[in-house]
């Protein structure tokens, strides 16, 4: 790297591809990112189950939740039968008479909700510690990666375990262990990254122009340890959304009043035994393509931002 | 088998590295051969194509590289062609190699007698024990203080010096015909490397064994060698009789790697230098792939100028400007 | 070799009091169990008696050295449930949670480290980019979904093997394991199966990137060189390497094996601890909930030694700096 007079931030990812003059470093990654067809067919797959999410109730054949249109004369149709509504119930319906689609559509919803949510507030925990680890250093970075390292040598459900033993069932409690499980891999991620960072000269330009912290900090590492943060984030959200399923399903996660992905399947689980397959069957592959779709952009993602990961 | 018939004759032998770069020359014609109990010096810089010759010779070019063409005749028998099975028949037992660094050629995590017992049942019949005997007198005989005790030891508890005396002696296991030693002596120190150079040296005599040296260093060859073979860019440039060469060398290339060596009668005097770097062996030059180093380079020198001997009779040099003694 | 065996028992120690309190601290905040146990209709003067007698009266700090003291006796509290020490009661469902993680590690290492050989000495063939496809799927798919398709397909559809229980036990070594009757080995089978799944997954990246590693090494250029057979270069140099750290990695996962049998042990009705954890929480039973946090604690400090001790036994080169250390 150049001497560099300004203490701007260089980006490295940014200087590599400088040399293809032509384009933007913007353009350049979404031109690698397209180069995989699995890759950009998982990102369409994700962002309709994004649409989808968003307007459930647009979409959704029929409103699940609304006792007035539910009937338990309908319950456990099999697909493609007629509800006593007059709707065709294309997925069948659960054991309470509601339709499968529509509670498929909404469960969708908070199962998406509840994965994003953590996420973000994880990831903002994440990277505000990591990065006081990061360039703090000394004693501040010891204790906080001793409480990383202790946190991530166990497993996150036993973490989630403790937690939801502790807080009980709610959305808000499912969130706040979501978010506990999480922090740590972001801020290990960041610090890793940004420690890398903070030894080069641009940063220590800035800090001999004698510039405040926060603005060091928030202007000149953040903006580079964003690569493998959002490399991280990705797979972040994938696991959180199917850990969120599996703490439902096991009945100590969300309550039965918001019924995610992981309640429909587990109140499906059942029926199973007697044939009827679709309760628990069509939730468990929304619930699939969700996760895989957005794995399927993760390691895109890890091997466009991060050539030095992919081998 | 007739008593005239070499050890090894190389003939025109290509090997390519087909990359996703294109397709890397790497030896690109090359022919030499190796009478019985000779030693050859191969020398070059690196990417020159001297380690890949070695490779090829016992078959160990790893995809994505490739002997396209040549042939290779080991007492007669070309290994080219020859089938894997027989390939591993020959190797270690006919045909054995020393590698350059001797801290990556013991497996880190096997004992040393298991890396030897090993090498000896791989050829012989014989069991444990006996084998375990060999090794031991194997390892005594490259000067190994109480084999038996290090037999038992990892290779990490073995100084860099020891660990290449051991791979010695694995080379030496079965007698063979023909030692291909890979720089065995770049990584190690000068005092260490005297040693081992006259320890090879004083093997293969004894046993009749032919020797290729590969090696970047004219030193390590002038004592060494009966006869040498410079390679630049995958070709053999120049090749003769050990004295021959060095005392008149004909190939500009040649002559600026010797000029190249720094000696105590030239103290003072600026060290010669052969201007520019190796090519790379993705973009070769045309024809004469030293003609943007080379002084002497004109026009005709965009051909591949043809091996020729102009002087003695084994000694041949790939050059339409050779300095021939008078025309210099 | 022995002072550092030391240090990490100290360090052991320290670990399992910080836990100690983290868990007791946290289940104490659980909420009231007395609801729970008691009857709507019981007196102030009946509740208060209940309370009493399980000392939920003192303050915190005096409950918690009331529990370590206690602790250190082998006495982790009764279950409020089943009137049981909670000790005994997770010990009792121990052997069928350990069988099962020892069932899936087992698997683990039989099933990934000859598929992710192969995917590494063959990286471009077909059969390898399968192997690897199906490693990612076995990332991404949640446990839980992947043991009710198990159940879906191999018990319901085929009727091939039983959809939970234990099946036949039989006494072995002083405890009751399923894998020696043909019954019980049956039934183990898929949630075994299916808690391996990760392990699987992870064995085979782990091994394949350390057999693409090994292969370019100049020691299996030198072993072929000496004439060894392929097939030796192959199962004794490059899998020698490889098991080091796969094995080291596949260890630490022991662990958490038994953290996610909760979820295996749920679908398949597995009568293991994971099933007694989630109806403890379920029923707010406190002392068990602290047993099984401190259990799988002290469960993971073990295991971490372990591993650590096979890692120097293994590996000639780590054991070569202990004793210079």
């Amino acid at each position: 790297m150049t001497a560099v007079t300004e203490p701007t931030a260089v980006d490295p990812v940014k200087e590599e591809s400088s040399s293809q003059k032509d384009q933007t470093p913007f353009r350049r990654f979404v031109s690698d990112f397209a180069e995989s067809k699995v890759a950009v067919a998982g990102l369409i797959v994700f962002l309709l189950i994004v649409l989808i999410a968003i307007f459930a109730p647009l979409i959704a054949p029929t409103d699940p939740y609304d006792l007035a249109t539910v009937d338990i004369l309908d319950s456990r149709l099999e697909p493609g039968a007629q509800m006593m509504s007059g709707t065709t119930a294309l997925l069948g319906t659960d054991g309470l008479g509601r339709d499968m689609l529509s509670a498929m559509i909404y469960g969708l919803r908070i199962s998406l909700g509840v994965g994003a949510a953590s996420g973000l507030i994880a990831l903002m925990i994440g990277v505000c510690i990591g990065l006081a680890a990061a360039y703090f250093g000394g004693r501040t970075d010891t204790i906080i990666m001793r409480i990383v390292d202790l946190q991530l040598s166990f497993p996150s459900i036993l973490i989630a375990l403790v937690l939801l033993a502790t807080l009980g069932k709610g959305v808000d409690k499912i969130i706040i262990a979501l978010i506990v499980v999480q922090w740590a891999y972001y801020a290990r991620t960041v610090r890793g990254s940004a420690l890398v960072e903070r030894n080069k000269e641009y940063i220590e330009a800035a800090t001999s122009l004698a510039l405040s912290h926060r603005r060091i900090v928030f202007k000149h590492l953040l903006p580079n340890v964003m690569p493998p943060l959002i490399v991280v984030g990705t797979v972040q959200v994938a696991s959180s959304i199917a850990l969120e399923a599996t703490l439902s399903f096991l009945g100590i996660g969300l309550p039965v009043t918001e019924p995610s992905l992981g309640l429909l399947i587990s109140n499906g689980f059942e029926y199973m035994m007697s044939g009827k397959y679709w309760i628990s069957i069509f939730p468990g592959v929304a619930l699939l393509i969700t996760i895989v779709s957005i794995n399927l952009v993760g390691d895109r993602l890890r091997d466009v931002l991060n050539p030095r990961l992919s081998k | 088998m007739s008593e005239t018939m070499p050890t090894l004759q190389v003939e025109d032998l290509k090997t390519h590295f087909f990359t996703k770069g294109g397709v890397a020359r790497a030896v690109d014609g090359v022919s030499f051969s190796i009478e019985k109990g000779e030693v050859m010096g191969l020398v070059g810089e690196s990417g020159s194509g001297k380690t890949v010759t070695g490779f090829s010779i016992i078959g160990l070019v790893d995809p994505p590289g490739e002997v396209v063409s040549g042939r290779i005749l080991f007492k007669g028998e070309d290994l080219a062609t020859a089938s894997e099975e027989r390939m591993r028949q020959l190797r270690g037992s006919r045909v054995a190699m020393i590698f350059q660094d001797p801290m990556m050629t013991l497996n880190p995590v096997l004992r040393i007698d298991t890396q030897m017992i090993e090498a000896v049942q791989a050829h012989d019949d014989v069991d444990r024990k006996t084998a375990f005997e060999r090794s031991r007198d194997a390892l005594g005989q490259v000067g190994i203080p109480s084999p038996e005790e290090r037999l038992k030891a990892y290779p990490h508890q073995f100084s860099g010096g020891m660990r290449q005396r051991v791979s010695i002696a694995i080379a030496l296991l079965h007698q063979p015909d023909l030692i291909i030693a890979d720089e065995p002596t770049t990584a190690l120190d000068v005092t260490i490397q005297g040693q081992i150079l006259f320890e090879v040296q004083k093997l293969c005599r004894e046993k009749g064994m032919s020797l290729i040296w590969i090696t970047h260093d004219l030193s390590v060859v002038a004592g060494l060698a009966d006869k040498i073979c410079v390679m630049y860019a995958g070709r053999v440039v120049e090749a003769g009789e050990i004295s021959d060469v060095l005392d008149g060398p004909m190939h500009p290339y040649t002559r600026g790697l010797i000029g190249s060596v720094p000696s105590h009668n030239k103290r003072g005097e600026p060290l010669a230098q052969i201007p520019g770097m190796a090519p790379s062996l993705l973009s070769m030059p045309s024809g004469c792939a030293f003609h943007p180093r080379c002084p002497r380079a004109d026009g005709r020198c965009q051909e591949v100028p043809e091996i020729s001997a102009p002087v003695a009779k084994d000694h041949t040099v790939r050059c339409f400007h050779p300095h021939v003694e008078g025309a210099s | 070799m022995s002072v550092y065996i030391i240090r990490r028992l100290l360090q052991a120690i320290v670990v399992v009091v910080a836990m100690s309190i983290i868990v007791f601290s946290g289940v104490y905040l659980i909420g009231d169990p007395v609801d729970i146990l008691i009857s709507d209709d019981a007196d102030q003067e009946d509740r208060q008696k209940l309370i009493e007698s399980l000392g939920l009266d003192k303050p915190f700090h005096i409950q918690y050295l009331t529990f370590v003291a206690r602790a250190l006796e082998g006495d982790l509290g009764d279950s409020f449930i089943f009137n049981e020490p909670a000790l005994l009661l997770i010990l009792d469902r121990m052997p069928a949670t350990l069988e099962l993680a020892v069932a899936s590690l087992l698997m683990a290492i039989v099933f990934g480290i000859p598929l992710g050989m192969w995917a590494g000495l063959k990286p471009d063939s077909f059969f390898s980019k399968s192997i690897m496809a199906g490693s990612i799927l076995g990332f991404s798919l949640p446990t839980f979904w992947v043991g009710i398709m198990f159940i879906m397909i191999f018990a319901v559809i085929m009727g091939w093997l039983p959809s939970g229980g234990r099946g036949d036990t039989t006494e072995f070594l002083g405890m009751e394991v399923s894998f020696l009757t043909w019954d019980g080995l049956s039934h183990l089978f898929l949630p075994a199966l299916n808690l391996a799944l990760l392990k699987i997954s992870l064995a085979i990246r782990l091994t394949r990137a350390g057999t693409r590693e090994v292969i370019h090494q100049d020691y299996i250029k030198f072993a072929r060189a000496k004439g060894v057979s392929t097939r030796r270069v192959i199962l004794v140099h490059v899998l020698k390497n490889i098991l080091i750290p796969v094995i080291t990695v596949m260890g630490l996962e022991f662990g958490s094996l038994i953290a996610f049998s909760v979820v295996t042990e749920t679908v398949f009705s597995w009568p293991g601890m994971g099933k007694l954890i989630i109806d403890s929480i379920n029923l707010l039973d406190r002392p068990v909930i602290v047993a099984y946090l401190m259990i799988i604690v002290f469960m993971f400090i073990i295991i971490n030694l372990v591993v650590d001790l096979m890692y120097s036994v293994l590996d000639p080169r780590v054991r070569l700096q202990d004793v210079k250390s």
